[in-house]
């Protein structure tokens, strides 16, 4: 193709006319506009506009959050592909890789909760079967309003059913999560998904245009006028007309997805290819331009040849549309017919749409008629940051003055159990089962350790070894304090890997914030990225790429500030892994790590005294760091019969959990949680329910404990023998602070078990 | 007069809205040797009964139910239509 | 002569279980197993066609419906008629039924939901090439994976099924019960796997597949394919020879009548 000149680029007759109200409804600022006025020499096309108004939008162009990200660690001797890619890789040993990341679709699935979160899945899926690997695991992080709200349990239904089918039908397991629920998140459901994919290192590929003259195609669906500016649709808050002025829907198609995934992983296989990327947000625009961006190329495409689904479509549509199921290709020009043969076999559409180039442009046509002509470095690389003033809003502060020590006891040995009852009926810490069983959790039959386990644990191609990962994130503590919730999550995040054995490697992570033109919103996000920064610098394991998610608000109520953390380990000899519940009866029960006097916080305030209040607990790197080489070394050593994290609802609940979960059935214990490791002035409160960090339930064959207390000595890991597991039929026998309680393992069964179905059973069939 | 009358909701993916199952169906049916099917859009039928003053108010309360529950608007359309006898 | 059996798994577009029984065959069995592509018309002379669980064609308009129109599936039910071994799993279940090789037909569970879990399974007729390594009453652990898992048919063609002794698994609880609460999706009877009059073609919907890897620690379904080997190897010392020991009398009798008359249209 020739060179075109800039002052050829045309208009396209019917374009609305240019003005400053348009440029505003693009969502780009006056000192924004100068910026590509500057650049480009000339005023923009319409469609120049739009392709201008994705690229620049949060979403894509990482307006408010580029700052701070660039503090993040993303180096060390496992990663192989740090952030910047369509996804993060690490090696694993044995000449193989994992690829992973972890993306929200909370804009989408508040308006439409089925699609949403089908679409959501998808396009994570295709981040990672683009870099050359086969997806093994799914993993779902979700937060939702109170459950006795009937909008709330609307939106978390189709989001379950959305998961569910889209990953059940592709054939990828859903293997771990979390579900989460408080009132903060009642308009603006938070759903992350993660995905891990496993691939030979050689075979690793990246979303890059190289080579002038390689042709570019289009595979897969075709585009349709579906979610025209879903970035910058996801780059605002939703206001109370979003409902009724939302953009067109996308629909998820699973079937096309299972096609390209297969037909990708054909061509990547046979070497067919030098780029290849999801059009994801923003569609064309930001995969041709963003592949251009890394090769440093141009890209020249013509839209005429753009497969459509729909009639008089614009340029200004196709390059925004986000149309599901669809993936741009830079071929090798000799394997052209190839690509294409794949691409037939597996049923699938491939149209050239244009070729790379070296003029550094990125360059769309219409019919031959250039309509778009930009320069595709300082559109893709010099989208204007922001670094704001951050300040904590004056609710975090009253709240976090709250004094608490009315709270710290309990009146009677019953307001005890009252309170263990009450959070083990609290959705957020109950049972998962009512979710998890909706999605296909042993398709690929790698699954080790499942949904229920701290971390889930699947097995790798090389030999004996087998991955951990676990999504963690607490919206409530980074309320109160940023900078600790933000360590917290990376921190309980490892924990969790670390309980099954693994050794944590990298993290993907998942920021979901309000608007951070809000001085309070801002203050969060700082506070929480710097708190990761620290966690991850201290713990070795650095971030490898993510997604940021910025205006969850509604009616300006913007919802917890939510880091999601999705963490990966790795765990030498599969035999060697540990599982989260108690095992047999007779077992000795140890606890590892400080209890403090810490309630702030608590899911024990929250759920039975209604309180977010207090400052949360403290997040000692270093403590986090010896528990993480505690756990993986004692896991080795074969020190543990099992192994769980206490958080939420601190070391009654984890107990609890324990006892509950056992494989065959509950089992009780006798425990004393006088006798676990503890600060000074501990209230009653603190030693049965706070979430101190760094504290474990530990078990091992009865004569073991010599081993643990080991371990605990050679990291400095405080630990002690708390009391002994109980057979089936046996209640839960806990002491502590001056009272004892007795409920049968059963009944607290029963309780954790119903605890989310009995508040859907009214949904039940109701949607589609 | 208030009675029970028998009503049929049609509903049908929206214009322009991708149906992967009337997608599948058309190219399944070209290659059973189907020539000339341009589209296939796959929607569902649901017969109600619904006692109602006359058939017009049967129509009005029956498109209450298609907004608030039977259809998703956002995605789907839908045709109300009463049957005879 | 050949020892040893080669299975050939179809792969329709949508199918994913197809690696996992490539795996229970090869690492689970240490046999031969090879794919076969949807378009093809060739069966590669295989000793046994399985058709795997997945989502063929998206499930769109029912499940199995589509592929049952698939170019290989003339070729598998050729062979299937001719007394070849045939195994449908979940969606290859579904599969079967819509191409009449199988009576009855799959709908949604009657919760409405995907359902994934082990279930209770018990081999109700351990005298199918499919079950001869069972003892009849084994009790196993096998995952589901499905949503529209309901076995449903005509009642003359459920009492012909129990008659003729073709329910070869049924759900049940812990003690071995087919309660209703065991029944995880509201099958007929409690059903979960069927043969044909011949006995040389079984559906089921739960996965014995992913219990055949001693490395997940569960092998319950390992014997389903430990069968078939047994059944192969017998099939190629006696040819024509497809009773097994324990298939009940009279049940060769129907044979020729069930295959075309049971099916409920869907």
């Amino acid at each position: 193709m020739t060179r075109t000149s800039l002052e050829r680029v045309e208009a396209r007759p019917g374009d609305p006319v240019m003005s400053a109200a348009l440029v505003a409804e693009h969502g780009l600022s006056p000192e924004e506009w100068e910026q590509i006025l500057g650049f480009m020499g000339r005023e923009p096309t319409f469609t120049e506009l739009g392709v201008f108004s994705a690229m620049w939008s949060e979403h894509c162009g990482y307006k408010n959050s580029r700052p701070l990200l660039r503090t993040l660690p993303t180096e060390s001797a496992a990663v192989v592909q740090g952030p910047g890619e369509n996804a993060g890789v690490i090696d694993v040993g044995g000449g193989w890789g994992v690829a992973f990341k972890i993306e929200s679709h909370n804009h989408p699935s508040a308006v439409e909760p089925y699609q949403g979160a089908a679409t959501g899945s998808g396009g994570i899926l295709r981040d990672v079967f683009t870099m050359g690997a086969r997806p093994i695991a799914i993993f779902d992080s979700l937060h939702f309003g109170s459950l006795d709200s009937p909008q709330s349990r609307y939106l978390f239904d189709g989001v379950v059913r959305g998961v569910g089918d889209y990953g059940n039908c592709v054939g990828v397991p859903t293997v771990g999560g979390e579900a989460i629920f408080d009132p903060a998140y009642e308009r603006n459901p938070l759903i992350n998904v993660m995905c891990i994919g496993v691939l030979p290192l050689e075979r690793l590929i990246r979303g890059e245009a190289e080579g002038v003259g390689n042709p570019v195609m289009a595979v897969g669906a075709r585009t349709g006028r579906d979610g025209i500016h879903g970035a910058t649709f996801a780059s605002e808050e939703l206001d109370e007309e979003a409902v009724d002025s939302r953009p067109q829907v996308q629909v998820g198609d699973p079937f096309t997805e299972k096609l390209l995934l297969e037909a990708s992983l054909e061509l990547i296989e046979r070497d067919l290819l030098v780029g290849i990327q999801d059009m994801g947000a923003a569609g064309l625009t930001s995969s041709g331009t963003e592949m251009a961006a890394r090769s440093g190329s141009g890209i020249d495409i013509d839209v005429a040849y753009l497969p459509v689904r729909e009639k008089g479509m614009t340029p200004y549509e196709m390059l925004l549309s986000e149309s599901q199921e669809r993936m741009l290709l830079v071929a090798k020009p000799e394997h052209e017919e190839a690509v294409r043969e794949v691409l037939e076999r597996w049923d699938l559409q491939a149209a050239t749409i244009g070729q790379v180039t070296d003029d550094g442009m990125f360059r769309v046509r219409e019919d031959g008629i250039v309509r778009v002509e930009i320069p595709v470095k300082p559109l893709v690389d010099d989208c204007p940051t922001y670094v704001r003033e951050g300040v904590m809003s004056p609710a975090t502060a009253e709240a976090r003055a709250a004094d608490l020590e009315a709270y710290g006891s309990f009146g009677s040995d019953e307001a005890v159990e009252t309170a263990l009852r009450t959070l083990l009926d609290s959705p957020s810490i109950a049972s998962r089962r009512w979710i998890h069983e909706q999605y296909d959790t042993t398709v690929q039959t790698n699954t080790l350790e499942g949904p229920g386990s701290d971390a889930a644990v699947l097995r790798l191609p090389a030999e004996g070894r087998a991955l951990a990962a676990s999504t963690d994130g607490n919206g409530r503590h980074t309320w109160l304090d940023p900078r600790t919730g933000g360590r917290a999550a990376v921190a309980e995040a490892a924990r969790n890997v670390a309980c099954s054995g693994a050794r944590p490697l990298a993290v993907t992570n998942c920021l979901n914030f309000g608007s951070p033109l809000r001085p309070e919103v801002y203050f969060q996000l700082a506070g929480a990225v710097e708190g990761m920064g620290e966690a991850c610098r201290a713990l070795g394991t650095p971030v490898t790429g993510g997604n940021v998610s910025l205006y969850n608000e509604t009616g300006g109520q913007p919802v917890y500030p939510t880091p999601v953390i999705g963490m990966l380990g790795v765990i030498e000899d599969l035999e060697r892994r540990v599982p989260s519940a108690f095992r047999r009866a007779g077992d000795e029960i140890w606890i590892a790590g400080t209890t403090r006097d810490e309630i702030g916080g608590s899911e024990y305030l929250a759920a039975c005294h209604g309180l977010v209040a207090g400052l949360p607990p403290a997040l000692e790197l270093e403590e986090a760091a010896a528990l993480v080489d505690f756990l993986v070394e004692g896991a080795a050593d074969g020190a543990f019969a099992s192994a769980h994290d206490a958080s939420d609802g601190g070391l009654a609940v984890a107990l609890a959990e324990c006892a509950v979960r056992a494989e065959g059935g509950p089992l009780g214990c006798t425990v004393d949680l006088d006798a676990a490791p503890a600060g000074a002035d501990v209230s009653a409160a603190g030693r049965w329910f706070g979430e101190s960090h760094s504290r474990v339930v530990l078990t091992c064959r009865p004569g073991a404990g010599e081993r643990i207390a080991a371990h605990g000595r050679r990291h400095g890991v405080p630990v002690a023998r708390v009391g002994v597991v109980d057979g089936p039929d046996r209640p839960c026998r806990l002491t502590g602070a001056g009272h004892a309680i007795a409920p049968p393992a059963a009944e607290l069964a029963r309780i954790y078990e119903e605890a989310i179905p009995r508040r859907m059973s009214e949904e039940a069939g109701i949607t589609s | 007069m208030s009675r029970v009358w028998s009503v049929d909701v049609r509903v049908t993916p929206r214009e322009g809205i991708l149906d992967p199952a009337g997608e599948t169906i058309r190219r399944a049916l070209g290659n059973l040797g189907y020539e000339g099917v341009h589209s296939v859009r796959a929607g569902r039928l649901i017969r109600l009964e619904v006692e109602a003053d006359g058939p017009e108010a049967a129509v009005a309360s029956t498109e209450k139910m298609c907004e608030q529950l039977i259809a998703n608007p956002i995605i789907e359309d839908y045709v109300v239509r009463v049957r005879e006898g | 002569m050949e020892v040893g059996m080669k299975v050939g798994i179809v792969r329709f577009p949508g199918s994913n279980c197809d690696a996992d029984v490539y795996r229970a065959v090869t690492d689970g069995l240490g046999e031969r197993a090879t794919y076969l592509w949807h378009k093809s018309t060739d069966l590669e002379g295989v000793d046994v066609v399985v058709l795997p669980g997945g989502f063929s064609y998206g499930d769109y308009l029912r499940a199995g419906a589509i592929a049952r129109f698939s170019p290989i599936m003339r070729e598998v039910i050729d062979f299937a008629r001719g007394g070849g071994l045939t195994l449908g799993i979940c969606n290859g279940f579904q599969v079967l039924c819509e191409a009449h090789l199988l009576p009855g037909a799959l709908v949604r569970n009657r919760n409405l939901r995907f359902r994934c879990h082990d279930v209770g399974l018990r081999v109700e007729n351990a005298g199918t090439p499919f079950t001869s390594a069972y003892g009849e009453g084994d009790l196993l652990h096998i995952p589901i994976a499905h949503g529209e898992g309901q076995f449903v048919a005509e009642a003359s063609t459920l009492d012909e099924l129990e008659a003729e002794n073709r329910v070869v698994f049924r759900y049940v609880d812990r003690r071995g019960q087919a309660t209703d609460a065991a029944n995880p999706n509201g099958s007929a009877r409690n059903i979960a796997g069927i043969v044909n009059a011949e006995g040389n073609i079984l559906g089921l919907m739960p996965h014995p597949e992913r219990h055949s890897l001693s490395v997940l620690g569960n092998t319950d379904g390992l014997a389903v394919f430990q069968s078939l080997l047994a059944a192969v190897s017998r099939e190629r010392s006696h040819p024509g020879d497809r009773r097994t020991d324990a298939a009940p009398p009279g049940a060769r009798e129907f044979a020729a009548g069930a295959v075309a008359g049971a099916g409920v249209s869907s």
